[in-house]
């Protein structure tokens, strides 16, 4: 879009907009310390959002002072104005004020690593020519002097054409000077300006032509001789009239330059960077001569070993996997018997009203606890993903790990979504953030539920329990329990492959990977990551759940009638004469379900899933566990006859398992049909927060839509495959 | 020569960038531009991707993602 258009529009919109705060944007580099200042400048006061119609977040704070409180908007990071990805754009969009939403800023705030000043300041040469006012916050200066560096700051500052802050985020050292400077730069904003030339190519052509010149006698600068191709003075053309020979090497310099100048009237990334050069030579100084070996450089000889990089690494996320899978579990426990003792007291007050009851019971509590019972796995994920990327260890293992994971169309960074998900899809999907590129990132979104988390542990359990072990004994349970982990992972690879290959639009973007210095963390930005975080899935995803929870639990009450209760009572107490409550109690359970919406909905499609060797009570278990599979296993347990008080251990459903048979006395479950609908459970998408957590990180119901149908499709295939095999060889 | 050339410890520098490709392009802004020195590093354990000191940072790219630029070796 040609900038002309884009200013008219924010022209026309700061004319319609009330606008009550000021808008401090804080943009630069990733790895520049800019979340870090961020944080220090707005601390918890911070919103986090998305940007209408994309997928990248939008997080904001408030900064207050003594007359104001503006707002202050932490620009994603970025290498250059010339975006390549999503996030990037998105920063762009910001800092030009056409993201919808955001109104143009009144001051960038340009955080710029002191350590790494000739690459930030790449970015700065390009920010300067935007036209904003300008504030530049030095970071990481403490490490620049550790390093026995110092940088001229005055000189800086002159150079730069704006004022130079030094402040070390984390220690909130050089932030009051800081929050001053903001104040004073909205008050009397300065707007750098400086000249970089022309094109290297093009300032070539005009210092020969210069020459020439010379050798004809002729003095003139670079600059006049500039200008005289542009916009030649009288003087000049005087001159170039006398010396005929001129004609023809102005001529094709002009043409050159227009064409040139045309397609790009600014200065190339070369030239940027020799100035950045230059100007990083002015103020650097070297105060002790430089370590022959840094600590990073001694912990990556360690770190990124051939050998010893890849056992820290697989020890490190051992470690990791374990605490999501392992050490979350007797939180989860606490959150799943809190809600149960909630219900339980709760329901003797509503059993006058037994939809009451059930709605508040069964539906809501039962759904809040059920988005609730993911936030340890979530937090304890993200304590670790801020505190490896706050080290700067996230990038090294990508750097290790993106050859195994780069042929297949993926990279690097997607192991710690990959392997998250292996104990809950949720926190992988979100710690897909980790990748800066949308392709990449929303393939790995895509397989990443495909991973066995540890809600199938439980289908995987009773049906071992129940078909394999008795059988075939302890062995085979444990190596059917693996092969269902490994199953995911098997199918993964060639989806990843399609979806690269056919399905996901766009070109990837090169690997490129900053690997920064060691850093200890900062804790106040993984507590705050971790808070966000957490806030985001309850408030988001939570909805969602909640919402989905209640619907099915109204298709499985409804419809449900007093009269139609006791004609189930009378019938089973004819055939039952000694029956006691609790047996009436769950058939009348039983009966009511298999009556429900959602009961006749299974028997309905019970057709489409008898090539599997699925009946209508396992279609119906199927489909009552859409909100999370791993509550296939209360369903099984009120389907046959049980209540809905067994777990997976409970010996009660294997044995009445084993026991079901088909109208024609057949027995149901086969060793073949249990490793069918584990296979179904390993590889379908039912689980509704998933789902809700896919539309919120892709900011899309298509992509949530699309993962449900693929995984649902393939699921049920491989299920039918199974099945199939079955009626091939063991019968 | 190209980066797939180059082993660990060498110094090397920029000759020529061949092709305009958006790859090149981001490359380029991220400090390899021409004439740019640079040290390898360090190769990941599976031969890809490889780290480079370039500008006072590290920066670690892909083998073939950088076909495009013709390198040769500086005494370092």
């Amino acid at each position: 879009m040609p900038a002309q258009t884009r200013n008219e529009r924010i022209r026309g919109r700061a004319g319609s907009e009330l606008k009550t705060h000021k808008l401090v944007a804080v943009v630069g580099n990733p790895n520049a310390g800019k979340t870090t200042l961020f944080n220090s400048l707005t601390g918890s006061y911070q919103k986090v959002g998305n940007y209408p119609g994309v997928t990248v977040e939008k997080v904001s704070g408030t900064l207050r002072f003594a007359e104001e409180t503006v707002e202050v908007i932490d620009v994603p990071g970025l290498y250059s104005l010339a975006p390549v990805s999503e996030d990037e754009r998105v920063a762009v969009d910001v800092i030009e004020g056409v993201a919808k939403g955001t109104s143009k800023p009144d001051l960038l705030v340009c955080v710029m690593d002191a350590d790494n000043l000739e690459r930030n300041l790449y970015l700065y040469t390009q920010l300067a020519e935007s036209g904003h006012p300008i504030l530049v916050a030095l970071t990481m200066v403490d490490r620049l002097k550790k390093n026995g560096k110092q940088i001229d700051l005055v000189r800086l500052s002159n150079l730069l054409g704006c004022e130079v802050v030094p402040v070390v985020g984390h220690k909130s050292r050089g932030l009051t000077d800081l929050k001053e400077a903001i104040e004073r730069n909205l008050e009397m904003p300065k707007h750098p300006r400086f000249e970089l030339g022309l094109p290297d190519a093009i300032e070539t052509r005009i210092a020969s032509l210069r020459e020439r010149m010379a050798r004809l006698g002729a003095d003139f600068s670079n600059a006049e001789v500039r200008e005289g191709l542009l916009e030649p003075s009288k003087n000049f053309q005087k001159f170039l009239s006398d010396f005929p020979e001129l004609e023809e090497p102005f001529e094709e310099a002009r043409a050159h330059l227009t064409e040139r100048v045309s397609e790009s009237p600014k200065a190339d990334v070369g030239t940027r960077y020799q100035w950045a050069a230059m100007v990083q030579r002015a103020v650097l100084q070297e105060t002790v001569a430089p370590k022959k070996r840094t600590i990073t450089d001694r912990l990556d000889a360690l770190l990124v070993h051939r050998v010893f990089g890849l056992i820290v690494f697989v020890g490190l996320m051992y470690l990791v996997f374990q605490s999501i899978y392992t050490f979350a579990q007797p939180v989860m426990n606490g959150i799943e018997a809190f809600f149960n003792l909630i219900g339980k007291t709760v329901s003797p007050h509503l059993a006058g009203v037994p939809i009451l009851q059930s709605l508040v019971v069964d539906g809501l509590i039962g759904g809040v606890g059920g988005m609730l019972v993911f936030l340890p796995q979530i937090l304890i994920l993200f304590f670790f993903i801020a505190v490896l990327e706050g080290t700067g260890y996230l990038a090294r293992a990508a750097f290790l790990m993106d050859r195994l994971l780069g042929w297949c169309g993926l990279n690097g960074r997607a192991f710690i979504p990959l392997l998250s998900s292996f104990a809950c899809a949720i926190p992988g999907i979100m710690s897909a953030r980790v990748m800066p590129d949308p392709k990449s990132r929303l393939a790995t979104i895509l397989v990443a539920p495909l991973m066995s988390c540890s809600a199938r542990l439980p289908v995987y359990l009773l049906l071992i329990g129940a078909f394999i072990q008795p059988k075939f004994g302890a062995f085979w349970a444990g190596f059917t329990l693996f092969a269902m982990h490994f199953l995911g992972l098997i199918v993964a690879v060639p989806i990843v492959y399609i979806l690269n290959r056919k399905i996901l639009r766009g070109k990837r973007l090169p690997f490129l990977l900053e690997l920064p210095p060691y850093q200890l963390p900062k804790w106040r930005d993984v507590w705050l990551a971790m808070y966000f975080r957490g806030k985001v899935f309850v408030k988001t995803a939570g909805t969602i759940i909640v919402f989905m929870s209640m619907l099915i639990w109204a298709l499985s009450y409804f419809p449900r009638s007093n009269e139609a209760a006791q004609q189930y009572t009378a019938s089973f107490v004819v055939s039952n004469p000694s029956a006691t409550k609790d047996e009436i109690a769950k058939y009348v359970d039983e009966e009511q379900l298999a009556h429900s919406f959602l009961g006749s909905f299974g028997k309905t499609i019970e057709p489409i899933f008898r090539p599997a060797g699925f009946d209508w009570r396992i279609t119906t278990a199927i489909l009552s566990a859409f909100p999370a599979r791993e509550t296939v296993v209360p369903s099984l347990g009120i389907i046959f006859n049980l209540g809905n008080d067994v777990n997976e251990g409970s010996a009660d459903l294997r044995k009445s398992l084993a026991q079901s048979k088909w109208p024609d006395g057949r027995p149901l479950f086969t060793g073949w049909t249990a490793i069918g609908l584990m296979v179904f459970f390993a590889l379908c998408a039912q689980c509704m927060a998933t789902l809700a957590t896919v539309k919120r990180e892709t900011n899309s119901w298509k992509w949530a839509a699309f993962m449900f149908t693929y995984m649902t499709v393939l699921a049920y295939l491989a299920a039918v495959g199974v099945h199939q095999l079955e009626l091939l060889f063991a019968r | 020569m190209t980066f797939a050339d180059l082993r660990k410890g060498m110094s090397g520098k920029v000759v020529r960038i061949t092709g305009n490709s958006d790859d090149v392009m981001r490359l380029q802004e991220m400090g390899l531009t021409v004439g740019t020195q640079f040290k390898v590093v360090k190769i990941a354990p599976f031969g890809d991707p490889i780290e480079i000191d370039l500008r006072g940072y590290r920066l670690c790219l892909r083998k073939h993602e950088t076909r495009e630029y013709e390198v040769e070796l500086v005494q370092s």
